[in-house]
């Protein structure tokens, strides 16, 4: 085990974790849903409300001037942390889901109908809805990379699809539902040189281990907040200048105007002119400061240790007869998605509840996974690196308990 | 008996037990005494939405009286359909709806079922409502 990794002090940065849930310690393995909030990110909060609330780029005076530089420092702070190119290409978003609809309304009207998108067989259902929502409009076509039995990406089959009218390829980092790490490297560059553009949903990926965007070079990104210790409803999109300034913006309104008359309106300049109307401010701030409490624990540090978390958990549950664990393959996050024979995954879900342990269970928003492996659903247990092995182990032996109960 | 004196039963019931692992031993019980359900009832036009495991009812009028058939593929809500089997089969379409249901908070079990869980059930319990309003009308 990692010694400089302590985990005991960590958890002491999250208030939640003393609550007792049916008077049991609380066990959350969720993480994948929404990660807990640190003291730190939820102090930020009321301190804005507190010091400096008040409206930013609009008041000459001192308090919006305060707000302003921080949110702006925010910017600042995921930009680095991305390293990305300029703090403009960063869109300050409600979220993942809405930052995927930037990118597919904006090429509602640049893609025709002879052009193809290309989306993964591993994806959420709202990453596969905007996109539907989009061809209606341009009556471009959807494809989809299969997966293997193994619940990886068949990059055969990627590369057979793969023409020179993909005009857009779009995945998750990391699936949801199954913690499989994509191959993105080679996904961007191979699109890359049939001429493709390429969006990457980093909802999953981002709390678990460090990610450079210009080396990666993709041309979109974006992750929420609420996955990487920040508050709901919070998020960015990265784009590439060139490609940014191309799209039409999806919602029209204050802040992202710079000359307004009754026949015409001309956009502001970037990032303005994705950011209509007064953002989450008091989020958006919250947000860097969560990037920071992140760094000062270290994303390598954390990935070493929930590699250990994962390893540890992956070696108990295969003990359990008759559990069997879907997309079990070597590059994954903290994340087990599994069944027991004969018994509903909701079956588990509720019994788990009851020893304090919280786990997510049904279709993931990800039915066509589900429909890959022929179920209905499966328990996802997610880790973070609040978890200890001593959960894991009062997780496996409540497991135990829920075979004995059930069958 | 009337549909409140079944309510009453079944709290009665559970008023025997004193922890959580005790009811739901009982609820697991009780699953195992669901008239079975044939496949081709299983149909998408009974399946009801806002559960979260997939539950099936049906329902025919037979005599003036409601039959209802149910299932579902996780054992913890089969156990509750068999519940509100018990209370509301084998009535007439205005038994039910002039009927409350109330046993849910009285035998503990809305503070275990989470709100999501419980819509499951509010799922249930309005749909035997709307086949009552159906066959009201007949
Ligand atoms: C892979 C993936 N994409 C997108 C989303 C949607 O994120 P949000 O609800 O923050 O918009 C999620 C959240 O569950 C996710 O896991």
């Amino acid at each position: 085990m990692n010694l400089s990794f302590d985990v005991d002090s960590i958890r002491q940065d999250f208030p939640i974790l003393s609550k007792k849930i049916h008077n049991k310690p609380l066990v959350y393995f969720d993480n994948a849903a929404t990660s807990q909030t640190p003291v730190c990110v939820i102090d930020c909060i009321k301190d804005y409300y507190e010091k400096y609330n008040s409206n930013i780029h609009r008041g000459v005076h001192s308090l919006s001037d305060e707000a302003t530089n921080a949110y702006e420092n925010a910017r600042n702070k995921i930009k680095d942390h991305f390293n990305i190119n300029e703090s403009k290409e960063v869109i300050f978003t409600s979220g993942t889901t809405h930052s995927i609809n930037i990118v597919s309304n904006g090429f509602s009207k640049i893609l025709k109908r002879e052009d193809e998108i290309i989306v993964s067989g591993l994806e959420h259902h709202s990453n596969i809805v905007p996109w539907q929502m989009m061809i209606k409009n341009n009556e471009a076509k959807l494809r989809v990379i299969p997966l293997k039995d193994n619940g990886e990406l068949d990059m055969d089959e990627f590369k057979n699809i793969l023409s020179n009218k993909t005009k857009i390829v779009f995945l998750n980092h990391v699936s949801n539902a199954l913690g499989i790490i994509n191959p993105i490297e080679e996904i961007i560059d191979i699109s890359h040189k049939n001429g493709a553009i390429v969006l990457i949903d980093g909802a999953q990926s981002a709390a678990h281990f460090k990610i450079d965007l210009q080396k990666l070079d993709v041309d979109f990104f974006t992750a929420s907040a609420h996955k990487l210790c920040g508050p709901t409803g919070v998020g960015f999109l990265y784009g590439k200048e060139e490609l940014l300034s191309r799209l039409d913006p999806l919602m029209g309104g204050g802040e992202m105007i710079s000359d307004v008359t009754f026949s015409k309106t001309t956009y502001a300049d970037l990032p303005s002119k994705f950011e209509a109307g007064t953002p989450n401010i008091s989020g958006v701030i919250a947000f860097g400061k969560a990037i920071d409490y992140l760094n000062e624990i270290g994303l390598d540090n954390i990935e070493q240790y929930e590699k250990s978390l994962l390893e540890y958990a992956n070696s108990k549950l295969k003990e359990i007869d008759g559990l069997k664990i879907y997309g079990d393959t070597k590059n994954k996050t903290s994340l087990i998605s599994f069944n027991i024979d004969g018994i509903h995954s909701y079956d588990i879900g509720s019994i788990l509840d009851k020893f304090g342990i919280a786990v997510r269970t049904g279709q993931h928003c990800a039915q066509p996974i589900m429909d890959h492996f022929g179920i209905d659903g499966t328990v996802r247990a997610s880790f973070s690196f609040i978890n200890t092995i001593e959960e894991i182990d009062h997780f496996y032996e409540s497991l135990i308990k829920v075979k004995s109960m059930l069958s | 008996m009337t549909i409140e004196n079944a309510q009453k039963d079944i709290i009665d019931n559970f008023l025997f037990f004193d922890d959580w692992t005790q009811k739901y031993e009982y609820i697991i019980e009780l699953s195992k005494d669901l008239e079975s359900m044939n496949k081709e009832l299983k149909s998408e036009d009974n399946l009801i939405k806002g559960c979260q495991s997939k539950v099936w009812l049906h329902a025919e009028l037979v005599d003036g009286k409601i039959n209802f058939l149910a299932d579902s593929e996780a054992i913890i809500t089969k156990g509750i359909i068999s519940i509100l089997l018990n209370i509301f089969n084998n009535r007439t379409p205005n038994e039910i709806l002039s009927s409350n249901m109330d046993f849910i908070e009285k035998i503990g079990l809305k503070e275990h079922l989470s709100p999501n869980r419980a819509n499951g059930l509010s799922s249930m319990y309005k749909q035997i409502k709307f086949y009552a309003i159906a066959f009201s009308k007949t």
